[in-house]
């Protein structure tokens, strides 16, 4: 067998920084050709094991490792940083800031600069990677004028000019819509076949990553490995569930269905699986035996209407164009599209940040046109996608208290106002810590807090989970979702279609500043058309039901998350 | 999305563009030398044509850089007004002859000659300042890297100052999100409140920006390092262009215009034109 291209043994490490180590113990060898997907549960683990593997440990990040860890046969710990780069080419998961050139050519052109390589054969190695990675018609492009897919495209060709023998991506699906992650997938695929180089994928969307072959899972919780095996194996056990991982949408519903997994389901892909005529019906019969109980909705007031919205940044482009929808009381909604739809542009007109040319906004019945942003900002409250974006206090009780400062409130009124909504999100026992000393998703809450504060009788958040792991995902969209429960009206703009799909009953479609549908979010993707022109991807729920022949495939979406609510609620309880 | 651009680099097609960084660098030492060294007003006065000439060839309009005019502007004042409030009689003293016009307060007399000297002065700093800004705003700063290190200059300096100077935009745009924001949150910007209380806002949004800005510069770093940067002591450039015609006639006029400069100043052993002799 070949010598494996990386190599941990029994390898442990600690931040210099830090009182316990990040990782323990870990085996892991990976091979020339192979593609592993790693999926990080939970804990600080997932930027630290590539780190390891791109030398940015220790040359970034000094600590203490133990045990062995080989890159290409070398220790990173004595080679330059420069040496292992070109052995493994590194896509960082934020496309807009690993973008060094000004131009899509220079940018590919970086590493070969280093290298001191002559313009002119520099030239013909960039026109080569860029036409590998199909970017070669927008060399002269700046990053702005690009999409976040071809971002990432551009970065890719930025390594690969090195001839890598392995490819690291880090959370490649954080930054994009469900077609530019899928076409990612296929590109890396098409890339690895080309080359023959070890991808290694570190990303917990695992159905998306699955949409191409994967040789390998390796699932890591708290800093260990607690799996490592190859994809039909890892699926066909209950791994993921136990450790807090979505697995693929498709194994849940027939694991909810009883049919019993094996690896001659073929359960790596929802067009490779191998189901049997009895199997069918059983998908069948869950579907007719879970007719849900029809709650009668009860008729909520109306919050925010706007009618006929429109808006551009400048007069010739149109970033929004004659929107109209209404939002009611007490219901959380997500706002999806590709990027560039008009989601945000849509947050700051109604927050006030930005006046529209044409069309109202109303709340509760009044027109809102001419509020300023303060007042507004009294009944809706903003939350920006980054908590260090709004974070402005060193300690966390002044940070939720700052919004009332400049308010009427007497300081007697003002201490039990923010004791109370430090309670509600759960942040009371740290009331006296300083931010500094929060988990992100902690500090998420804190900004929540800051804009709770005011009361608001709807919160809108930009990408309330982007670049989190799957715990602190799971960890705000709970905290959001008790938050509803308690009656505060919550509007998210995501492209994370699990987030639509598992918290929100009904999602708004955007697409080139139009809005494209008002539905519920099954429906939404169940929709083939509608899949296609908002640059979303249809679920996997879909396609199973119909390789089933479920009569109704939008109800049996819907079936399936009202199973799994009832599910876990059972579980808690 | 950033309205008021403070300073960055505007591309538009135009002659001075054209010129590669090496170029529009040299010329720029070249033209801030002679107009640090004369205080020859004619010499002045034809810089400050040329400097027009120029900013017309450009196509840089005076509103793309309208903030760092004015506040170059505002400095200029401050500067003659210290220099009055300090040395009074400089221009007599200087020019070695004293014609009164107002005979003012105390030591503060208003003489022909010290106007004159402040006049070579507010000069001086209106023909380097729109060529400096021009430099800057015509300058691709990928190529401004390149052409700092042609001159020797390390690249890695060259690299910070052309990062820096790419991320401006960027910046502003942060601002703009992080401030408006902020407002949501009852921080008022506008100027209702005190001084004082402005001051202490600001500071609200310079947190986070400064928070963001190192998140920002951490990432770059490890995509740079990443990719090799810094690892020999050179490096090439894939927007490097050879000097052109233009170019070797831009350095060349460059190179006169110094030279006329020294001749004129040095040809009667001082730097400045007197009149009044």
């Amino acid at each position: 067998m070949a010598e494996p291209i990386i190599s941990f043994k029994d390898y442990g490490f600690q931040y210099l920084a830090q009182a316990s180590p990040t990782l323990y113990h870990i085996n892991l060898d990976i091979y020339p050709g192979e593609k592993v997907l790693i999926a990080v549960a939970s804990g600080s683990g997932k930027s630290t094991i590539g780190s390891c593997i791109n030398g940015l440990i220790p040359y970034a990040y000094p600590g203490e490792s133990t045990g062995k860890l080989l890159v290409g046969g070398k220790d990173p710990a004595r080679e330059s940083i420069f040496n292992l780069s070109q052995i493994v080419g590194t896509v960082l998961q934020d496309t807009d800031g690993q973008f060094i050139g000004l131009t899509v050519g220079e940018d590919i052109a970086f590493a070969l600069e280093n290298d001191c390589v002559p313009q002119k054969e520099m030239k013909k190695t960039v026109q080569e990677v860029a036409r590998l990675v199909d970017i070669d018609h927008h060399l002269e492009y700046a990053p702005h004028e690009l999409s976040g897919g071809q971002k990432q495209r551009v970065s890719l060709a930025g390594v690969m000019v090195e001839q890598v023998q392995a490819l690291l991506f880090d959370e490649p699906l954080a930054n994009l819509d469900p077609a530019a992650g899928r076409a990612t997938i296929e590109l890396i695929d098409r890339i690895q076949e080309r080359t023959g180089a070890a991808v290694i994928i570190i990303e917990h969307r695992l159905e998306d990553v699955l949409w191409r072959r994967v040789d390998r899972i390796v699932l890591m919780d708290e800093g260990r490995i607690v799996a490592d095996l190859p994809t039909k194996e890892f699926l066909t056990g209950e791994m993921l569930v136990d450790h807090g991982i979505r697995e693929p949408l498709y194994l849940t519903a027939l694991r909810y269905a009883g049919v019993p997994m094996a690896e001659e389901l073929e359960p790596q892909h929802v067009d490779s699986l191998r189901l049997s005529a009895e199997n069918k019906e059983q998908v069948r019969a869950w579907f007719r035996e879970n007719e849900p109980s029809r709650k009668a909705e009860a008729e909520r007031q109306e919050i925010l209407r706007v009618e006929n919205l429109s808006f551009g940044y400048t007069p010739e482009v149109q970033n929004l164009q004659k929107v109209n929808f209404s939002i009611r009381e007490g219901e959380m909604v997500s706002i999806v599209g590709k990027n560039g739809a008009g989601k945000s542009t849509l947050a700051k007109l109604i927050c006030g940040f930005e006046k529209p040319t044409a069309g109202r906004i109303c709340l509760a019945g009044r027109d809102i046109s001419g509020d300023t942003i303060k007042e507004r900002a009294q009944r809706i409250g903003y939350v920006m996608q980054n908590p260090n974006q709004m974070i402005s206090k060193p300690l966390i009780w002044d940070e939720v208290e700052m919004a009332l400062l400049g308010g009427s409130m007497s300081a007697e009124e003002r201490k039990e106002r923010v004791e109370e909504t430090l309670k509600i999100c759960g942040l009371y026992p740290f009331r006296k810590w300083p931010v500094s000393a929060l988990s992100f998703g902690q500090k998420k809450r804190v900004t929540i807090a800051g804009i709770l504060v005011q009361r608001p009788q709807m919160i809108i958040l930009d990408e309330p989970t982007a670049g989190q792991d799957y715990h602190h995902y799971t960890e705000i969209m709970e905290f959001l979702k008790a938050l509803n429960a308690q009656g505060f009206t919550i509007v998210m703009i995501t492209h994370d279609m699990h987030l639509m799909l598992e918290y929100t009953p009904r999602a708004i479609v955007f697409s080139e500043g139009e809005l494209l549908a008002d539905t519920t979010a099954a429906h939404v993707l169940n929709d083939p058309d509608l899949v296609d022109r908002a640059n979303l991807k249809e679920t996997s729920l879909y396609t199973l039901s119909m390789a089933c022949g479920v009569e109704d495939p939008q109800e049996f979406t819907k079936r399936f998350i009202a199973y799994e609510e009832a599910h876990r609620k059972r579980q808690e309880g | 999305m950033a309205r008021v651009a403070i300073l960055n680099y505007i591309k538009r097609p135009s002659l001075v563009h054209e010129l590669t960084g090496t170029t529009k660098l040299i010329f720029f030492i070249a033209w801030s030398v002679a107009s640090m060294i004369t205080f020859d007003t004619r010499i002045l006065v034809c810089m400050l044509v040329i400097g027009a000439v120029i900013f017309r060839l450009s196509r840089i309009r005076i509103k793309d850089i309208s903030v760092v005019l004015g506040l170059a502007a505002v400095f200029l004042l401050l500067n003659n007004i210290f220099i009055y409030l300090f040395t009074p009689e400089y221009g007599v003293e200087l020019y070695e002859s004293r014609t009164l016009l107002f005979a003012g307060v105390g030591r503060y007399a208003v003489t022909a000659q010290q106007l004159f000297y402040h006049l070579n002065i507010t000069l001086k700093v209106i023909c380097v300042v729109p060529v400096a800004l021009l430099f800057i705003a015509c300058t691709d700063p990928s190529e401004f890297a390149a052409s700092l290190a042609r001159i020797g200059v390390s690249y890695r300096a060259g690299y910070a100052v052309s990062l820096a100077l790419r991320y401006i935009p960027d910046v502003q745009r942060e601002y703009t999100n992080i401030s408006q924001a902020q407002q949501a949150r009852g921080i008022d910007l506008s100027g209702k409140d005190k001084l004082f209380t402005r001051l202490k806002n600001s500071v609200a949004i310079l947190l986070p920006l400064v928070m963001s800005s190192l998140n920002r510069i951490e990432t770059v770093s490890n995509a740079m390092e990443l990719r090799g940067f810094g690892k020999e002591k050179k490096r090439t450039w894939y927007t490097a262009r050879g000097l052109k015609r233009n170019d070797w006639l831009t350095i060349g006029f460059a190179a006169a215009i110094l030279a006329i400069d020294l001749m004129v100043t040095f040809w009667d052993g001082s730097r400045y034109y007197n009149p009044f002799l």
